[in-house]
C-alpha cells in the first residue's frame, strides 16, 4: 500500500504547492457560504491537514480545488453543528439554502471566480489601512501562513498576527461588505486593489527574504486581469509586473549586489515574459485609455525592446513620462522623467529639473542627483549625494551599490 | 442591518468662516431636508447636535456614593459636537450616508459600528 501510494500520490511539498494554488479560491467560496472569515480559514486549514494525510497515499483527487472546498465545507458544518451558536449561524448562512449547489461541482467555476474578486475587494477596502490590506490579501488570497506574511514585511510574527486579527475583527464588526463594487464605485475601489498587488510585488523584489512574493503578485494580477478584462489599468499592472519580472534574475549579482538596467546581461532577460508583457501593452495602446500602470508598463516595454542599453529609444520613453506626469503629477514621476531627459538632452538639463524637486527624504532622488553630478564632472558634490543616498537606502544591495558609487566619485575627484 | 454612530468631532479654537444669517438658514434647511431623507429611507435612528462641552456634568461612583462633578469627562481639545445613529445594510451604505453629512457640514465624520447584540 505504502509503495503503491508513493507511486500514486504527490509528496508533501507538492500537496503544499497545490494548496497554495487553491486556497484563495477555497477561502473565498467558504466566506460566501458561511459569511465568516475565521470559520472559512479554519475549515480550509483543516481540509489542508486532511489532504496532507490522504493525498500522498491515495493520489490526487480529479479536482483538488473542488475536493478541498467540499472537505472544508463539510468540516465547517460538522464543527458548527456541535455548538449552539454555530447551529444558529448555520440557519442564517447561505450554506443550507436550497438553491446552493455543491461547491465541488463543475458549474461552480464562475461563482468561485467571483468569490475571489469579492474577497480581494473586501481585503483592500479603503476602510482598512494599507498594511492591513496587504497582509489580508496575502493571507486570505495568497494562502501564505501568518509567519510567511510577517517575514515578508520584516515584522514579528506576533505583530502580524495581531494586525490580521484586528483587520478581520473590523471587517466583521463594521460589516465591510463581501461584494464586487458597482461600476460607478470601481475607479475608487480598484485603486487600492492595484496598489496592494503592486506592493506585494515590490516587497518581493526588494526583500530577498521572500522572493515568492513576486510570482504571487503576478498570480494575483493574472486573476484580476481574467476577472476584469475590461479594466485597462488591471491589464497595465499585469504587463508592468511581467516586464519587471523578466529582468528580476539579472537585477542582482551572485553576491546580492545590484546591477543597473544599463549594465544588465540582456541575454538573461526572460523573453517569454517580455513577449507576454509587450502583447498586453500593445492591446492597451490600441484601447487608448492610458493610466499610470499602463504607461509605466509601456516604458518597460521600450526598455525590453532595446538589444543594448545604448540602443534604448529614450525619446519614446520621455514621451511616455510626459504623459504620465500629466496624469500623475508626483515628484517621483518627475524624477523618472528627468532621468529620461538626461538621456535625451544630457545630464545638465536633467540636473536642472532634479534640483527643483522636493524629494529630500527619498534615496533615489539623491542617487539620481549623484549620478547626474558625476556626469557633469562635479565629483565632490556627487560623492556627498551618493553618501546621502546610501544612508537612506532601504536594502543592503542598494546601500552597497551607492557606497561604491560614492567611493568612485571621491576617487575621480582626487 | 447594523447600527452605526456617525459622529462629528470639533476641535476647540478651530475658527470656521463665520456664516451670514442667510447662509445659516440655508444650511439649517439643508440639514433638515437631509434628516427627512434619512427618515424616509428607513436609515434614521436618532441624532442631534450637542451643546458645548462646558455644559456637561459627570456622575461617578465614589466610595459607594454617587459623586456629581462639573465638566466633560475628559479635558481635551477635541470633543463630540453631535451625532447621528443610523441603521444600514453594511459599511459601504453607512459610508455613503456619512459622505453626505461631511459634504453638508464641512467637518470630518467618524463612522463606528455598534456592537452587534444577539437578538437585538
Amino acid at each position: 500500500m505504502d509503495e503503491l501510494g508513493a507511486a500514486l500520490g504527490p509528496d508533501q511539498a507538492e500537496v503544499g504547492r497545490i494548496f497554495r494554488e487553491e486556497s484563495g479560491r477555497c477561502v473565498a467560496a467558504l466566506i460566501r457560504l458561511f459569511g465568516d472569515i475565521d470559520i472559512a480559514e479554519d475549515a480550509v486549514q483543516e481540509a489542508f491537514a486532511v489532504a496532507l494525510a490522504k493525498w500522498p497515499g491515495d493520489g490526487l483527487p480529479p479536482n483538488p480545488g473542488g475536493w478541498l472546498t467540499t472537505t472544508a465545507r463539510n468540516r465547517a458544518i460538522d464543527r458548527l453543528r456541535r455548538e449552539s451558536r454555530g447551529r444558529e449561524l448555520l440557519r442564517e448562512a447561505a450554506v443550507l439554502s436550497s438553491d446552493e449547489h455543491d461547491p465541488g461541482g463543475a458549474e461552480e467555476t464562475d461563482t468561485v471566480e467571483d468569490d475571489r474578486l469579492r474577497l480581494i475587494f473586501t481585503c483592500c477596502h479603503p476602510a482598512l489601512s494599507t498594511e492591513a490590506q496587504v497582509a489580508l490579501t496575502l493571507r486570505l488570497l495568497g494562502g501564505l501562513s501568518t509567519r510567511d506574511v510577517a517575514r515578508s514585511f520584516l515584522v514579528a510574527e506576533q505583530t502580524m498576527a495581531v494586525r490580521l486579527v484586528r483587520a478581520k475583527r473590523k471587517i466583521k464588526a463594521a460589516r465591510i461588505p463581501y461584494r464586487v463594487p458597482a461600476d460607478h464605485e470601481l475607479p475608487d475601489r480598484l485603486r487600492p486593489v492595484l496598489t496592494v498587488v503592486y506592493l506585494v510585488y515590490t516587497a518581493g523584489l526588494d526583500g530577498p527574504a521572500e522572493p515568492g512574493l513576486c510570482p504571487e503578485a503576478i498570480r494575483l494580477a493574472r486573476i484580476l486581469a481574467t476577472l476584469m478584462p475590461d479594466e485597462p489599468e488591471v491589464a497595465g499592472l499585469l504587463a508592468l509586473l511581467l516586464l519587471t519580472e523578466s529582468r528580476r534574475a539579472s537585477r542582482t549579482r551572485q553576491d546580492g549586489t545590484l546591477v543597473l538596467l544599463a549594465d544588465q546581461d540582456r541575454t538573461r532577460w526572460d523573453r517569454a515574459l517580455i513577449a507576454e508583457g509587450q502583447g498586453i501593452v500593445r492591446s492597451c495602446i490600441s484601447r487608448n485609455q492610458p493610466g499610470p500602470y499602463q504607461l509605466q508598463a509601456a516604458v518597460n516595454a521600450v526598455h525590453a525592446d532595446a538589444p543594448t542599453a545604448g540602443q534604448t529609444e529614450w525619446p519614446q520613453i520621455l514621451t511616455l513620462y510626459d504623459q504620465l506626469l500629466a496624469i500623475a503629477p508626483t515628484p517621483v514621476v518627475a524624477l523618472n522623467r528627468a532621468i529620461a531627459v538626461g538621456e535625451v538632452y544630457g545630464p545638465a538639463a536633467a540636473l536642472a529639473l532634479v534640483e527643483e524637486l522636493d524629494l529630500d527624504n527619498y534615496h533615489r532622488f539623491h542617487a539620481t542627483r549623484a549620478d547626474l553630478l558625476r556626469r557633469v564632472g562635479r565629483d565632490g558634490e556627487a560623492a556627498d549625494a551618493y553618501h546621502r543616498a546610501a544612508e537612506m537606502a532601504p536594502t543592503d544591495a542598494e546601500r552597497d551599490f551607492l557606497q561604491r558609487g560614492g567611493r568612485a566619485a571621491r576617487g575621480s575627484q582626487a | 442591518m447594523a447600527k452605526y454612530l456617525l459622529s462629528v468631532h470639533s476641535v476647540d479654537g478651530e475658527v470656521r468662516e463665520p456664516m451670514t444669517d442667510e447662509e445659516m438658514q440655508q444650511s439649517f434647511k439643508q440639514v433638515m431636508a437631509f434628516q427627512e431623507e434619512m427618515k424616509s429611507a428607513g436609515v434614521w435612528v436618532f441624532g442631534g447636535r450637542l451643546t458645548e462641552p462646558a455644559t456637561a456634568t459627570v456622575v461617578r461612583m465614589s466610595a459607594g456614593q454617587v459623586l456629581t462633578t462639573d465638566g466633560p469627562f475628559a479635558e481635551s481639545r477635541e470633543h463630540l459636537g453631535g451625532f447621528y445613529i443610523i441603521q444600514a445594510e453594511d459599511l459601504d451604505a453607512a459610508l455613503g450616508w456619512a459622505s453626505r453629512v461631511t459634504d453638508l457640514i464641512g467637518q470630518p465624520i467618524e463612522v463606528r459600528p455598534f456592537w452587534d447584540e444577539p437578538g437585538a
